[in-house]
């Protein structure tokens, strides 16, 4: 299992990176493409969209399933990744590098409160069973 | 306790993806279904199809119960390992499950049925038997287990795990099968590429599994089957046909023979219900993906999407719909995506053959 140590992680299996600038970068975990399958389609949220936490804010497609994806906090979206949309299997060979949006946390402590490595792990772990 | 084939162990030394298919612990992929359906459609991928249930009909007028059991005519089987694809159907016309069947003499027909059915089939099955005093024997097939070999290199992968087979396949038609030794080999399948479905006792089943991946196939899962399937523009019993709808807006007249005097069963609510609907084949023109369920507009009323998914030969999205009658092939119709409506167009299916695009 993948799980990088020096990112965060909801429980709907989005990663999220806290940039320097205080943005957050978000993506699918290793875990979710690999009950997914090979992705097929991505829709990435428009932006400038504010997104409340836990908002269905992009779509992942698998050629076996469609899933949303979450805003982890409350923001507004300040990118979209047009290279996913344009090569969906790069979230497949890179979970980590095909990122799908950015976004500004209205309250920048928020990523405090989302799942460390290990709390991930045990997640999943526990799905798992 | 989910049900295991006997190659439940080999697809586990493979690394396969196992998921609940029906009750069944079966393979979806072995790492990239994708990668898995190029290579049907390039080389040859084999698939466990050891869910399926042979049946053994047995006895004195097998053929007579057939004939009034099925929608399509048994009498087009006339040489033993002839087979033939066909709808059995409840007498409201609706169809109870899709099957093959073949022909091996006069007092032996073998029919192939689907997993998620098995039990309902054998059921109605028996229930016609003591109904119509038919007094034949029917015997579940547990004990065989069944690969699909599929793909363009078929054959030459049968010939090299099978030392002797290719003298005894020779020739052998599509729909046709043939006793090798313990195993019975038909040219049939679910992909729309050449290939066969071998039927072999359960106990030799992992050794033949291995031959096959020795002699250069890939196994390939359940996934890129269904994808594989719907390029060729296949019925999947349950999605794109079931119980309350008639073969005759699914697609499937041409295995409804109503040439024949037959009574069989159906037959009736068949020639006295209107048909409104058809089974037409779209193929997604905006970006996004097809899935079943989806609501589809067209000028006559609105229809479903029986059966979606991502075309990895086409590149783009393709589905099986049924929609009202009157919507030729060229003609567009739009589909409720979520929150969007996409625009697509309706084919002629199958979308692909023989590794090639039809559309």
């Amino acid at each position: 299992m993948n799980i990088p140590a020096d990112l965060k992680y909801t429980k709907s299996h989005e990663w999220v990176r806290v940039e320097a600038d205080g943005s957050l970068t978000v993506g699918i975990t290793h875990h979710a493409q690999d009950l997914l399958g090979d992705m097929v389609f991505v829709e990435t949220p428009a932006v400038g969209r504010t997104v409340s936490a836990g908002e269905e804010c992009a779509v992942v497609e698998s050629v076996k399933a469609a899933s949303d994806v979450y805003a982890p906090v409350a923001g507004e979206i300040t990118a979209g990744n047009a290279d996913v949309e344009a090569s969906p299997e790069k979230i497949n060979q890179d979970p980590y590098g095909a990122w799908m949006f950015k976004i500004r946390p209205v309250d920048a402590s928020a990523a405090n409160g989302l799942l460390d490595a290990a709390a991930y792990q045990a997640l999943v772990e526990a799905e798992a069973h | 306790m989910l049900k295991q084939t006997p190659l439940n162990a080999a697809h586990r030394e493979l690394g396969a993806k196992m998921v609940d298919f029906g009750g069944w612990d079966m393979p979806v992929n072995y790492g990239s279904q994708i990668e898995e359906h190029h290579v049907v459609r390039s080389a040859c991928g084999i698939f466990d199809v050891s869910h399926m249930l042979p049946v053994d009909v047995k006895g004195e007028g097998v053929r007579a119960f057939l004939r009034r059991l099925v929608a399509n005519n048994v009498d087009k089987l006339q040489t033993p390992g002839k087979a033939l694809y066909s709808c059995m159907l409840n007498e409201r016309g609706g169809v109870i499950d899709d099957l093959i069947i073949y022909f091996m003499d006069e007092r032996w027909f073998r029919i192939v049925v689907n997993a998620g059915t098995a039990d309902k089939d054998l059921a109605w099955m028996q229930d016609c038997n003591a109904a119509w005093d038919a007094n034949l024997s029917l015997a579940p097939r547990r004990d065989l287990a069944m690969i699909a070999i599929q793909g363009p290199q078929a054959a030459a992968v049968l010939h090299a795990a099978m030392p002797g087979s290719e003298q005894m396949t020779e020739g052998l038609k599509p729909f046709n099968a043939v006793n090798v030794g313990e195993m019975f080999v038909a040219r049939t399948g679910y992909t729309g590429e050449d290939g066969y479905e071998v039927m072999v006792p359960a106990k030799s089943a992992p050794f033949f599994w291995k031959a096959l991946l020795e002699a250069g196939a890939k196994p390939a899962g359940l996934g890129a089957r269904d994808t594989l399937r719907l390029e060729a523009g296949m019925n999947l019993y349950g999605q794109d046909m079931d119980e309350t709808v008639s073969p005759l807006e699914s697609g499937l007249a041409w295995t409804v023979d109503l040439k024949s005097e037959r009574d069989f069963v159906g037959r009736k609510a068949l020639e006295t219900s209107e048909i409104t609907r058809q089974l037409v084949g779209l193929v997604l023109l905006d970006k996004g993906v097809l899935r079943a369920h989806q609501r589809v507009h067209t000028k006559h009323g609105t229809g479903e999407i029986t059966s979606g998914t991502f075309s990895p030969t086409l590149q783009q999205s393709i589905a099986l719909a049924r929609i009202p009658l009157g919507i030729a092939p060229g003609e567009m119709v739009e589909v409720e995506v979520r929150d969007k409506k996409l625009q697509a167009n309706v084919v002629k299916y199958p979308f692909v053959r023989n590794g090639k695009a039809l559309i």
